[in-house]
Parts: C-alpha cells; sequence; structure tokens
C-alpha cells in the first residue's frame, strides 16, 4: 500500500495533480461539511443568482452529519455519508470552483466529467470508523444552515484526516478498477 | 398478571438506544476480525483494521461508533399477562428513544414528512415500533438502530414460483454487489423469503438481528445462505468497495409460508456496524 502523502487544504492545482487514485492522504487544514439538504440550498442559491453563505471557491466539502459534541469533544462521531445523492449537486459546484469532495461510494459520470473539467479529486474517508475520525477534527463550528441540524454546513478543522484518493482530476476511478482486481464470477 | 410501568420502560429503552449505539455485540465483532484474516487486499486489510479500531474506542470512550445512529427500530414483545400501568407504550418507548438521542449525543436522523417537508423533529422519534404479543409474562425490547446508507441499497422483489432457488440467488446477489460501496461494505444482508409483500421485508429486516454468522435451522436454508455469501463475495466489491474478498459477512435468510402464486424475496442490507440491543422485563 502506498506511503501516506500529508496534504494541506485549500487544495491548490498543484496538489490536485499529484494525486492519483489509490493514493493514500493525510488532509489538515479547513474544509466544510454538507449533505443533500444543504448542496440542495446552495444550488438554488446559485440558481437564483444570489450570494452564497460560504465561499466555495477552492473549498473542500465533506459529506457528512455529525454526532453533537460530548462536552469535551470538538466534535461527535463523523464518518462520510454515501456521496452518490450528492451527484446530482455536485458538478454545478464543481463549475463553481469546489477542488475536493470526501465521502464514501462511487460517483455517476457526470460527476467524473465535472471533475475532469474543473481539475478537482474525489476522496473516500472509512465509513462507519466515525470515531477514529472525530480524533482528527480539531475544532467544529456551524457557519450556515443552523435549522437542518446535524445536517447545517460546519466549518472543521481538521489535522491528519486519512482519506483514500478514490477518483483523481484525471478520471480514474478506484471504484472500478479496485473491484476489477479481485473479481472472480 | 405482571405490571410494567411505562416509567420503566422509557428507562430502559433509553439505555438500550445508548448501548446499541456505542457497544457492538461480540458477535459482530467476531465475524469482521475473521474477515481480516480472510481478505487479500490491502486497502480491504486497511479499512477492516481501521473499523475494529472505531469499535474499540467508541466503546471504550462511549461514544457512538457510527455518526448515522440511525432511524430507531424497536422490537417489542409483549406477554399476554402483561399489564403496562402509567400510560401509552408505544408513547413510554418514543420517550425512551428521545431521552437517548438526547442524553448520549447521538445523531437526530429523521424528518417529520418524508416528501413535503423534510423538517429534522430534532429528538429522533417517531420510531418504528412493532409489537408482537407472545404467551407469558415478560415483556422484551429490542432496539435496532438502523442507518440509511445501508436501507437505501435494500430491495424487494415479487417473484414468479418457476424462478426458483436460482432467481432467489441472482436476486440477493445482483442487490448487494450493485449496490457496491454504498452501504458501507463489508455488510450484513437481511433477507426473508415468503409471505407477503411486507410480510418478506419484515423477514429480512428481522433477519439482520440473528446472532452474527449463525446458520438457518433447516439445511436447505442453511445451503443457500453460505452459497449466496460466496457468490457475492466472489464479485471483488470488497471492503468500502474498493476491492477485496470480503464483502458480506454473512447472510441471514428467513423465511415462512406463501401463496401458491408468489415468491417474494426482500434483501435488508445492513452496514458492518450492525447495532441491536435488548433487554426483557
Amino acid at each position: 500500500m502506498a506511503q501516506i502523502k500529508k496534504i494541506n487544504t485549500p487544495l491548490t492545482e498543484e496538489i490536485i495533480e499529484s494525486l492519483h487514485a489509490g493514493d493514500r492522504v493525510a488532509i489538515t487544514g479547513v474544509i466544510y461539511t454538507g449533505r443533500d439538504a444543504a448542496h440542495k440550498r446552495l444550488v438554488q442559491t446559485i440558481a437564483e443568482g444570489k450570494p452564497l453563505p460560504v465561499e466555495i471557491n477552492g473549498q473542500t466539502i465533506y459529506y457528512v452529519g455529525p454526532c453533537p459534541a460530548k462536552p469535551n469533544q470538538a466534535i461527535g462521531s463523523c464518518g462520510p455519508t454515501t456521496s452518490g445523492r450528492m451527484d446530482t449537486y455536485s458538478p454545478i459546484l464543481l463549475d463553481q470552483g469546489q477542488k475536493g469532495m470526501i465521502g464514501k461510494g462511487p460517483r455517476n459520470q457526470s460527476v467524473i466529467d465535472a471533475m475532469k473539467r474543473n481539475k478537482a479529486v474525489y476522496f473516500a474517508a472509512i465509513g462507519g470508523a466515525g470515531a477514529v475520525i472525530a480524533r482528527t477534527v480539531r475544532k467544529a463550528q456551524v457557519v450556515a444552515y443552523e435549522d437542518l441540524g446535524p445536517e447545517a454546513i460546519h466549518r472543521l478543522e481538521v489535522v491528519d484526516f486519512p482519506c483514500i484518493v478514490v477518483i483523481d482530476c484525471a478520471g480514474n476511478d478506484l471504484y472500478k478498477i479496485g473491484p476489477e482486481k479481485f473479481r472472480q464470477a | 398478571m405482571k405490571e410494567i410501568s411505562t416509567q420503566k420502560i422509557t428507562e430502559v429503552v433509553e439505555s438500550l438506544c445508548l448501548e446499541a449505539a456505542y457497544n457492538l455485540g461480540q458477535d459482530v465483532e467476531a465475524l469482521i476480525r475473521s474477515g481480516l484474516a480472510k481478505e487479500e487486499s490491502e486497502f480491504g486489510k486497511y479499512i477492516i483494521g481501521q473499523i475494529l479500531d472505531n469499535i474499540e474506542i467508541a466503546r471504550n470512550e462511549k461514544t457512538a461508533m457510527c455518526q448515522d445512529t440511525g432511524i430507531t427500530v424497536v422490537y417489542v414483545e409483549i406477554g399476554q399477562d402483561v399489564h403496562v400501568v402509567g400510560g401509552s407504550l408505544q408513547e413510554a418507548i418514543h420517550e425512551g428513544v428521545r431521552k437517548g438521542y438526547t442524553s448520549g449525543y447521538l445523531r437526530k436522523s429523521v424528518v417529520a414528512d418524508p416528501l413535503f417537508k423534510r423538517i429534522n423533529t430534532k429528538d429522533n422519534t417517531p420510531a418504528v415500533i412493532y409489537l408482537d404479543m407472545v404467551p407469558g409474562e415478560s415483556l422484551k425490547i429490542m432496539v435496532v438502530p438502523k442507518g440509511g446508507g445501508s436501507e437505501n441499497m435494500s430491495a424487494i422483489k415479487m417473484l414468479k414460483p418457476s424462478d426458483g432457488v436460482d432467481g432467489v440467488k441472482d436476486f440477493i446477489v445482483q442487490t448487494v454487489t450493485q449496490a457496491g460501496g454504498n452501504p458501507c461494505p463489508p455488510v450484513i444482508v437481511g433477507v426473508g423469503i415468503g409471505g407477503t409483500m411486507e410480510k418478506a421485508a419484515m423477514l429480512a429486516k428481522k433477519a439482520l438481528t440473528r446472532q452474527a454468522g449463525k446458520a438457518n435451522e433447516d439445511p436447505n436454508y442453511a445451503r443457500l445462505e453460505s452459497e449466496v455469501l460466496e457468490k457475492i463475495n466472489l464479485s471483488g466489491v470488497g471492503p468500502q468497495g474498493l476491492g477485496g474478498r470480503v464483502t458480506a459477512l454473512a447472510v441471514h435468510i428467513e423465511d415462512f409460508p406463501t401463496h401458491i402464486a408468489a415468491l417474494p424475496v426482500a434483501v435488508n442490507i445492513n452496514c458492518h456496524a450492525s447495532r441491536h440491543a435488548e433487554a426483557i422485563l
């Protein structure tokens, strides 16, 4: 298995071009959370030509709805949710300059096309490892759509957040390459 | 006649919500551990290792193992000679869920209306409650927090009797392998065969709560379970869908008599965090 590459957000084009499907990375910096409900609002706001509540350009969105933090925690359990539900919205945000996505599970062709067109990268975090991942979050703060509860947009400060590059900016897709290697029937 | 108070029921449901979210059953953990030994993919081994670390952290720190602490399914087996006193049984269960998800710092994942007003109810209620009346004077409560990612990959099909064993096998294998990495493999697969449409779905859900990896007592169904499991694991989907040998940890099939025209098959998928906790009052 590949060495772990340490990378920082916001992701530059140079970093993105250096990442390949199958690389393990440790991400440090600021990322934003967003799931179905927040994506729907962001995309509606863009369609109406209004300003977004957070700057998406250059940013990374983590598909997660965390558990509430206990008094001694920055955040509760916070593993990824299924990314496919964001496929309708992601191409629009990628065209607005979003550079990174973190989630779990495959993406459709229109997302992959938008990633190639805009030089973006998609990472997988381990689904169901929410308590492990929570340890890499130093600070969490709701910055938009507070009424959505766990689906609100949070700003997270993470240190060495463990991920795998699953779709790179050339469109290589570990969800296709990986199972192909092990398929026996 | 035995009297059980609604207050007691609320307390028990509250503590079962926490127990289920923090502490994965030893049976499921043992299956995950055995998956680590079978896995050949480097990513697969790394992922299963992280899942095992996560189980340990959640248990020791009393924190949710997964942020998706589910919609709360509650099975109640109520003895015919039990008298619930102090209010409504159902309301006592909802109150237990409300308290558990608040005091346990669990995520509230329920919206009030599925289509028009998807507004979070902020306390994870209502629970999905199934009541079953049985002989005796005890009350058994099982709390099953069910995650959305794996639930979304579940399916039901009304097969024709002529589709037979092969038709059933193909439907189960297709449902699990087409789900790919979405339901957080390695998964546990609950299958209901027979009954009516909703009965098959109920059997599939209940099958998820069987002791993990325990075979059906009927040798025909036990063989079907192991053949389907083998076929799923030849697909190459692997842990988290990134390729590998261990896509499913177990296949649990439950069956029920059915109509002469029918062969309903339901597949309910659970992620590796296959959670449930029960108590008998």
